[in-house]
């Protein structure tokens, strides 16, 4: 059925020693956080709150009218002291809403909704409805909003609920560590799912370089029949949507289709934490788990942290940085953003922080014409040519590379890792995308 | 607000980047090449190694002077003279020409090389043809005395023999004749019009060109046409660091085989067998070093595949059919020509495209 890996893919060094075997650790809460009102896929947020209103751990204070957004919610209990613009982790400017953190006392006071504890014979739009309020994303990074994909219409069943446990991206371990230490919430997540979109059987894939996490998720499925665990060969970018499906099921999503085409719906991890939290616990999804590490972080750790805490107040955690850091990255190193500062807060996507040293960290401002060594063709789990799109839009031949598909790269940067020349090869094709959809706008 | 590091730098994704780059695969080549040019030296004795230096050093200046000549940098003049192509090319022009090459002649093929072969299309990753081949042919075309076989030198040793035995044995394979290598030999032999001479001739050529010596060696021939064996465990080098995939060498010696091999079922006593010429001539340095040359193949994988099929099928013909003994040189750059047509028709079908095969 399924040949546990799929065609194309690099094999990056993983960096996940380094905190693969560190128990989530939580921490202080920061004097101040800040959360933008736009940290999905979707519609931004209208703030429902207003400057010196009081606000609890869990209340609602972003909302949008949209389907296709999910409300955001205060992580502490404190007083909201500012609704401005401030810098986001994209390094444009994000308007956000700030709270002063109150006393320790405080925090016990929560805001949280009305949980489902018997999600099994429960009405399903009520079920969507809670997933919706809870202010639910994709946690894996893209951070769609999940309560649209338990939607799928009535001509698209979905058969498999696929859990993503690739974590293919070095240097991260917050899903490996969930799968460890949040277990049962992780399969009840995913039951979850599989109810609301009606599907027979979840299947949760993880990279073989997890072994422990394959054996203890075995073990503790072996109750559910139902539920399923596959090994994948580990490589990169496994856990993208499409590959994982292709991965573990051998179905291929047709091209820019979604996967509830081949009757799949794919959830991360965290995804599926969140969502039992919020059906049994009535909690909204106001932390997350993330890896800082990297050679340029003094303790390199897994936290939970509440949303909206400051990037700084992460590092000052890890035990700051060290002489060597060069690079700070929000993400994995693969596609994640470099930061000019670590003034932007952790956002719902947040998987990792890491700070990278010049050895590791890549710079491609020298680099050479393409050699047509063809690694990049066979590195591209689309299938593209990225040696010629990039090319094109190198010299701004944007119809050229319009028709090469550059709308169907999914900037993996697969590409650029293998690439001879050292060509900044996501970037060129990122312009191109930009400029063919600004066309096509227009 | 905790410090922050001065210097941090902000570009695009991916943040990581693999060990290889442009350098190391080009030194790599060249290291797996050596296996083949100390084969050369010791087989041809001086004249191999001076052929050798020449070549390498003409390619590595006459880059300088065409970069230079570009209007490029110092710097970035500096950094190409490094990277190891020029280097490339020079070991595999001298590898295609014969040891008896007098220095100019060396040294007109490798100004030839980078400028014709590589720089006028705008240099390292924008020639269609391979330049050490470019060079060959130019120089096959315009000084053929000196690159015809009767100019070749004959191998002062052997491998697992004394120079004696070996130039006793020379003397008996060359005979009265004028031919120097095993192809020269075969082209005289199947071009015979009495059936009965012809016969007699590929009975001789069996007798005077076994295989063990095909093998290891001990023949005439341009310097890298002498030994297999050093090629192919320069091959398995160019493998193991995956510089070079099965995709171009592997389809490109089956078609060999099978086109040469077809004919001989047919009539045995009238051609040579194909395994005779998978181990004669430039074959297997066509097939493992230039065919595979990154710049000037296809990137399309069955695109590879076709190109392989295609230069396979070409040499053989050239060598069964055609007015020159070997092929290989011709039929590579005919395919190089052909690459930009293969890279569209065999493109590979985008992830999830309708009726792609899954």
């Amino acid at each position: 059925m399924s040949n546990g890996t799929f065609t194309g893919g690099i094999h990056p060094p993983d960096y996940k020693e380094a905190t693969s075997q560190l128990a989530i650790e939580d921490i202080a809460l920061p004097d101040e956080i800040f959360i933008p009102l736009s940290q999905h896929i979707g519609a931004p947020c209208t703030a429902c709150v207003e400057v010196g209103a009081d606000v609890s751990k869990g209340q609602k204070i972003g909302d949008s009218e949209s389907f296709v957004s999910a409300p955001v919610c205060s992580s502490v209990t404190g007083r909201v002291t500012a609704i401005e613009k401030r810098k986001h982790f994209t390094g444009q400017e994000v308007l956000g809403v700030a709270i002063k953190v109150g006393s320790q006392e405080d925090q016990a006071k929560t805001n949280y909704l009305k949980a489902i504890p018997a999600w099994e014979e429960a009405d399903l739009d009520e079920l969507r409805k809670l997933v919706r309020e809870a202010g639910i994303v994709g946690l894996g990074g893209a951070a769609f909003p999940t309560s649209v994909k338990l939607s799928p219409p009535a001509d698209a069943p979905i058969d498999t609920v696929i859990i993503n446990g690739c974590e293919c991206e070095p240097f991260l371990t917050c899903d490996h560590r969930l799968l460890l230490e949040k277990t049962e919430d992780v399969i009840v997540g995913s039951l979850i799912m599989k109810r609301v979109v009606g599907a027979s059987r979840v299947i949760i894939g993880i990279e073989d370089n997890k072994p422990d996490a394959i054996a203890h998720m075995t073990k503790a499925t072996a109750s559910y029949p139902d539920v399923t665990v596959t090994a994948l060969h580990t490589k990169y970018p496994q856990g993208a949507e499409k590959q994982l499906i292709k991965a573990t099921i051998d179905r291929e999503v047709p091209m820019r289709g979604l996967p509830m085409k081949v009757g799949a719906l794919v959830h991360n991890v965290g995804t599926a934490l969140a969502l039992s939290e919020a059906v049994r616990l009535g909690k909204p999804l106001i932390e997350r788990v993330i890896t800082v590490s990297g050679p340029g972080v003094k303790r390199p750790c897994n936290l939970r942290v509440p949303l909206g805490t400051p990037l700084n107040h992460l590092i000052a955690h890890a035990g700051g940085l060290n002489a060597a850091a060069a690079r700070i990255v929000l993400g994995g190193p693969m596609t994640g953003w470099a930061q000019a500062d670590l003034s932007a807060s952790v956002v719902k996507g947040t998987s990792g922080l890491l700070a990278l040293d010049k050895a590791l960290a890549a710079t491609r401002d020298e680099y050479h014409d393409c050699v047509r060594c063809q690694r990049c063709v066979r590195a591209c789990p689309m299938y593209l040519y990225p040696n010629f799109l990039a090319t094109a839009a190198e010299h701004k031949q944007w119809s050229a590379a319009d028709k090469d598909g550059a709308l169907d790269c999914v900037e993996c940067g697969a590409c650029a890792f293998d690439c001879p020349a050292n060509r900044p090869m996501v970037r060129f094709i990122r312009d191109a995308k930009a400029a063919v959809m600004a066309r096509q706008r227009a | 607000m905790t410090e922050t590091p001065r210097e941090l730098t902000v570009t695009s994704s991916p943040h990581l980047a693999g060990e290889d780059s442009v350098p190391r695969i080009m030194h790599g080549v060249w290291l797996a090449l050596l296996p083949a040019a100390f084969a050369a030296v010791f087989v041809f004795g001086y004249q191999a190694l001076v052929v050798l230096l020449l070549a390498t050093l003409g390619c590595v200046i006459a880059e300088g002077l065409m970069l230079t000549l570009r209007g490029f940098s110092w710097k970035a003049v500096g950094r190409s003279l490094t990277d190891g192509s020029a280097i490339v090319t020079g070991v595999l022009l001298a590898l295609n020409l014969p040891a008896s090459s007098p220095w100019w002649l060396v040294l007109v093929g490798a100004l030839v090389a980078m400028s014709l072969g590589k720089h006028l299309f705008g240099g390292l990753g924008n020639n269609p043809f391979n330049p050490a081949l470019v060079a060959r042919v130019f120089l096959l075309i315009s000084f053929p005395t000196h690159m015809v076989a009767s100019a070749y030198t004959p191998p002062v040793a052997g491998f697992g023999e004394s120079s004696e035995k070996a130039a006793a044995r020379y003397e008996e394979q060359v005979d009265a004749r004028s031919y120097a290598t095993p192809l020269t030999a075969l082209q005289e032999a199947i071009e015979k019009s009495d059936p009965e001479e012809a016969r007699a001739a590929i009975a001789e050529l069996r007798r005077n060109y076994p295989m063990w010596h095909l093998f290891v060696g001990n023949i005439g021939g341009s310097l890298g046409e002498v030994s297999a064996l050093a090629l192919l465990l320069g091959a398995l080098l160019l493998f193991w660091r995956r510089s070079i995939t099965w995709h171009i060498p592997i389809p490109l010696l089956l078609a060999v085989l099978l086109t040469t091999g077809l004919p001989w079922l047919l009539a045995p006593d009238s051609f040579a067998n194909p395994l005779f010429h998978l181990l004669s001539g430039g074959l297997l340095l066509g097939a493992f070093f230039m065919a595979t040359d990154m710049v000037t193949s296809p990137v399309s994988p069955r695109g590879m595949v076709v190109f392989g099929v295609g230069i396979g099928v070409i040499t053989a013909v050239i060598r069964l059919w055609g007015g020159y003994p070997e092929g290989i040189s011709f039929a590579i750059l005919m395919m190089n020509g052909a690459v930009p047509l293969l890279d569209k028709y065999f493109k590979p079908a985008k992830f999830g495209a309708a009726g792609r095969r899954t």
